[in-house]
């Protein structure tokens, strides 16, 4: 939020309102106190309100219950990342105050549920406290007997109050929210929620307006990057795949079970990971892209099959939502720490595609992307987004489903003749023809993972095992050539380069904002496309005296996280280095800020 | 919207749909020459497909043939039609997803019992009690043919292996016993050595609406030669066909009689009719589909933009 938030003696006593452009709250509490649900309201209010929003929330480890928070920043200009530092702090419990105080801003707002929490005295010079009764309140409002339920709902209400919110907007998604349902319990929410927003607001003496948000071309639609990744598989026409759950993978695969029935196909739960791809495999053996997808261990469960599938030339699409590794790792915990597996997972020569969305959009568009790589190149392709991009809630333009969806329904057409394997094409391409297909030869393809002959039948002869492997890596050649350069963001020569993949743009994009405004030579460039990468990088960061690979990974045996040591063994240019961590939690851009220069001896250079 | 996956594609064929095809000759069928050993017993399995092809007047294009890692599984290389050569172990769901996909298609799947019940045994199980579509031939040998005479699940105690060069200690495995318990729908024993039977067992397994488990005891006569000799009347053995008065459906008498010891019995040890995951699958889908008449896929797509709006 602007620095308006900073307290301000108001006149007469009459809280003040004052314009602001954005605001990041943080909720904290319980998971079963609909933390999440308080979130998601404000994260589809900004959608509705043209604004642009970002979430972040953590994931209980305990099944239910247990510390929760959920922070969101909404605002009327662009919105780059969760924010560093809450403006307001809604605390349920003590332990929510004690815990995430430190994340507020000083002279931020601690607004706190005074029936649980006793303040710290000597922190109320840096916060400006705000108790409110939240449960005996909200208990008052609908009637003893809901216990705590509802008091998220009360509190959304006092935000709306402080923050000037749209009501009936609110009221309508209120209302979306508990349709069907008992109608009383649709009046006891909008009940506490009015009566959330009717409070006084104590000692608070100033309340807030957004400035009006840009118009945008188009609706706006919300949801996390688990759900884009679903809806964009749907789009792309997949209709088969198979899983086995795995937090945070499981989202999509419950999904997908859910929902494609209704486009005549389905998704299916399977003993294991290893059973979940081969299921996959022959789904898209059969004629049609299937999908399977995993999170840590499951990912390298998956490795045989998926060197099958490679040298098999099956078209496939992998999702890899990354958590903490390795083993059970962290699982509710962000990391970027399976590049190595994504790219090189397996035994012996085996190139697949890997991708890599930076939002909650891309993993929408990016899902059609794989799928349409994968029929393209007969190669597997692996979607790597992570336990950030998958929970956050974004808002983006709606797509224009019309024209997105596409039919990838296979082809039956008998054929003359086919070679599995054709090598008489110079970029290595060859097509898959499903069963069912006749082919008037009489000669019928073997899809197999032994080294094979053009037509699928095995060969121990070294001629053609050079020929093959060579043939399954020029395909990736022939994609790296069409894949689009990178956009530098910010001047395209200067002093600091910051390279990023994955999830972490934004707060990298606003470590840049951040640095030119204070006069440093930053700019930075964000790859989707990890393996094949696009060509011409090495000119963009000719530009620079420093690129630095900022990764949620380990720096290594040698100094240089997973993505880093691949550009320095692509480009052999000493000039990148790396800037990585494993704290399991998402980049703060003045974390980013502080690395890069703790990482450059020589200090920034001024622009 | 969409055609329905589980229904039947929709094929354009040059071959009008009235024109009676005639069935397949063993020559159209066979591809490579089998890499076997002379006198295995994978021969006969696979003359008995190719002869099962032909009387059942199937189609190239139609038939799906599968298989994981073994000399045996080896098997999609000799037949001329589609057909994968998968990893080891992991045939099953493989078959699956082409079952679950295409149900235009037959899909016969083929191995080892080191395949099936050691690396596989999960996927065994599970697609057994799942009663996926598909028919499943484990060729038997109670050794590992491929990487050369190592104890399998099925080698009976005291083999001498170059694994266990003392006799095999680990008691082994019922396939039988393992798919009843599983819940595999239709569950039947074969020997390469008695042709008519081994097609016989493949017609009734390829009939059945359901995952059909055959046990097709394939002799490896160069790691366990005579291994089935007391199965086979040839060399003194007997043959027993499972009794008469056995009832296919009595799941108990089926546990029990797979108890026999070797050489036991021949035949149909169980046969139940229940819906297939196939079946339930599409039910979902036409119920849902009911609730989707008439829209197009992205129209279902958009109501479910619309709540996100
Ligand atoms: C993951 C993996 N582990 C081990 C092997 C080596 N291997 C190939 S076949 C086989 C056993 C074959 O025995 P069986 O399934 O009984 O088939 P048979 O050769 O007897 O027909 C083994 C261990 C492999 N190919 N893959
Ligand atoms: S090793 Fe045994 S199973 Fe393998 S081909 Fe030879 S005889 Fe048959
Ligand atoms: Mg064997």
């Amino acid at each position: 939020m602007s620095d308006t938030i900073e307290k301000a003696p108001s006149s007469g006593g009459a809280q003040k309102v004052s314009q602001i452009n954005e605001v990041v709250i943080r909720i904290a509490g319980n998971s079963q106190d609909g933390i999440q649900a308080i979130g998601g309201f404000l994260a589809r209010l900004a959608g509705r309100s043209e604004q642009e929003v970002m979430t972040f929330m953590t994931i209980p480890a305990t099944i239910s219950g247990g510390a929760s928070i959920f922070q969101v920043r909404m605002g009327s200009g662009e919105v780059l990342s969760s924010g560093d530092e809450a403006d307001v702090l809604l605390a349920f419990y003590q332990h929510s105050y004690d815990a995430h105080l430190a994340s507020l801003k000083k002279g931020g707002i601690v607004l706190y549920d005074s029936d649980h929490v006793v303040p710290n005295e000597d922190l109320k010079k840096t916060y400006h406290h705000l108790g409110i009764p939240i449960s005996g309140l909200t208990v008052e409002a609908i009637g003893g007997t809901a216990k705590d339920k509802g008091k998220n709902i009360f509190a959304l209400g006092l935000i709306a109050k402080m923050f000037d919110l749209n009501m009936p907007k609110l009221e309508k998604l209120i209302g979306e929210r508990f349709t069907g349902k008992d109608p009383s319990i649709l009046n006891n929410a909008l009940a506490a929620f009015h009566a959330g927003h009717a409070n006084p607001l104590g000692n608070v003496l100033e309340t807030f307006k957004f400035v009006d948000a840009q118009k945008k071309d188009g609706h706006q639609v919300v949801m996390n990057g688990n759900e884009a990744i679903g809806y964009g598989l749907i789009a792309a026409g997949v209709r088969f795949g198979a899983g086995y759950p795995i937090t945070p993978w499981t989202d999509i695969m419950e999904l997908l079970r859910r929902e494609l029935p209704k486009y005549g196909g389905c998704f299916i739960q399977t003993e294991d990971e290893i059973a979940a791809i081969s299921m996959a495999i022959g789904g898209s053996y059969a004629g049609r892209v299937a999908v399977t997808g995993s999170s840590g261990p499951g990912i390298s469960l998956k490795t045989e099959a998926l060197g099958w599938a490679i040298m098999a030339e099956m078209p496939l699409v992998i999702i890899d939502v990354q958590r903490g590794g390795p083993s059970t790792g962290m699982p509710t915990n962000i990391e970027q720490s399976d590049l190595n597996i994504a790219v090189n997972g397996g035994h012996g020569d085996a190139p697949r595609v890997v991708i890599a969305p930076a939002n909650v959009e891309d993993c929408f568009y990016m899902a059609i992307e794989a799928v349409n790589i994968a029929r393209k190149y007969s190669v597997p392709v692996i979607l790597l987004t992570d336990q950030g991009i998958a929970t956050r809630i974004e808002a983006f333009v709606e797509p224009n489903l019309e024209k997105v969806c596409q039919d990838i329904s296979p082809d039956f057409t008998p054929i003359a003749d086919h070679k599995p394997y054709d090598l008489s094409n110079a970029n290595g391409i060859s097509h898959h023809v499903p069963p069912g297909t006749k082919i008037n030869s009489g000669k019928y393809p073997i899809v197999t993972g032994l080294e094979h002959d053009e037509l699928g039948h095995p060969t121990g002869s070294p001629k053609l095992h050079m020929q093959m492997t060579a043939k399954r890596r020029k395909k990736l050649q022939a994609l790296a050539a069409t894949l689009p350069v990178p956009k530098i963001y910010g001047p395209s020569e200067g002093n600091v380069l910051l390279v990023g993949w994955g999830s972490t743009e934004g707060p990298i994009k606003e470590a840049v904002d951040r640095a030119r405004a204070a006069g440093d030579s930053v700019s930075s460039i964000h790859l989707k496309h990890i393996n094949p990468l696009p060509n011409g990088l090495e000119n963009i960061f000719s530009g620079f005296n420093h690129v630095l690979v900022v990764e949620m990974n380990d720096e290594g045996l040698y100094g240089f996280g997973q993505f880093g040591a691949i550009l320095r063994a692509r480009y052999c240019d000493p000039k990148i280095q790396g800037i990585n961590k494993t704290d399991g939690l998402t980049w703060k851009v003045k974390e980013i800020l502080e690395r890069t220069k703790t990482n450059l001896s020589a200090g920034l250079r001024k622009i | 919207m969409s055609e329905t996956l589980l229904a039947k594609p929709v094929v354009s064929t040059t071959t009008p749909p009235t024109e009676e095809r005639k069935g397949l000759t063993k020559k159209e069928v066979a591809a490579d020459h089998p890499t076997w050993c002379p006198g295995c017993g994978d021969f006969s399995v696979l003359a008995l497909y190719f002869k099962l092809i032909e009387k059942r007047k199937m189609w190239h294009e139609k038939i799906t043939t599968i298989a994981g890692i073994g000399c045996s599984s080896r098997f999609p290389y000799f037949v001329q039609a589609h057909g994968a050569h998968y990893i080891h172990g992991r045939a099953l769901p493989f078959a699956s997803g082409i079952s679950l996909s295409r149900p235009d298609l037959h899909v016969f799947v083929f191995g080892g019992d080191g395949d099936a019940f050691s690396i596989g045994g999960n996927h065994f199980t599970h697609t057994a009690r799942k009663n996926i579509k598909m028919t499943y031939c484990v060729m038997d040998n109670w050794v590992y043919g491929l990487t050369k005479k190592q104890t399998s699940p099925t080698s009976p105690l005291g083999f001498k292996s170059k694994t266990d060069i003392w006799g095999a200690v680990d008691y082994p495995i019922n396939p039988l016993k393992q798919a009843i318990a599983a819940g595999a729908t239709f569950v039947a024993r074969t020997t390469h050595t008695n042709p008519n039977h081994v097609l016989q067992m493949m017609e009734a397994a390829m009939d059945h609406d359901g995952f059909s488990f055959i046990e097709c005891l394939s002799e490896c006569v160069e790691f366990y030669e005579g291994a089935f000799d007391s199965s086979n009347p040839r060399k003194g053995g007997v043959f027993n066909e499972v009794p008469k008065s056995h009832d296919v459906t009595d799941e108990l008498a089926a546990y029990k009689l797979a108890g026999t010891d070797f050489p036991g019995h021949f035949g149909i040890f169980y046969k139940n009719s229940k819906p297939t995951k196939n079946a339930r699958e599409a039910e979902i889908i036409k119920s849902y589909q009911s609730k989707t008449a008439g829209l197009k896929d992205w129209q279902i797509l958009q109501k479910n933009f619309d709540k996100m709006k």
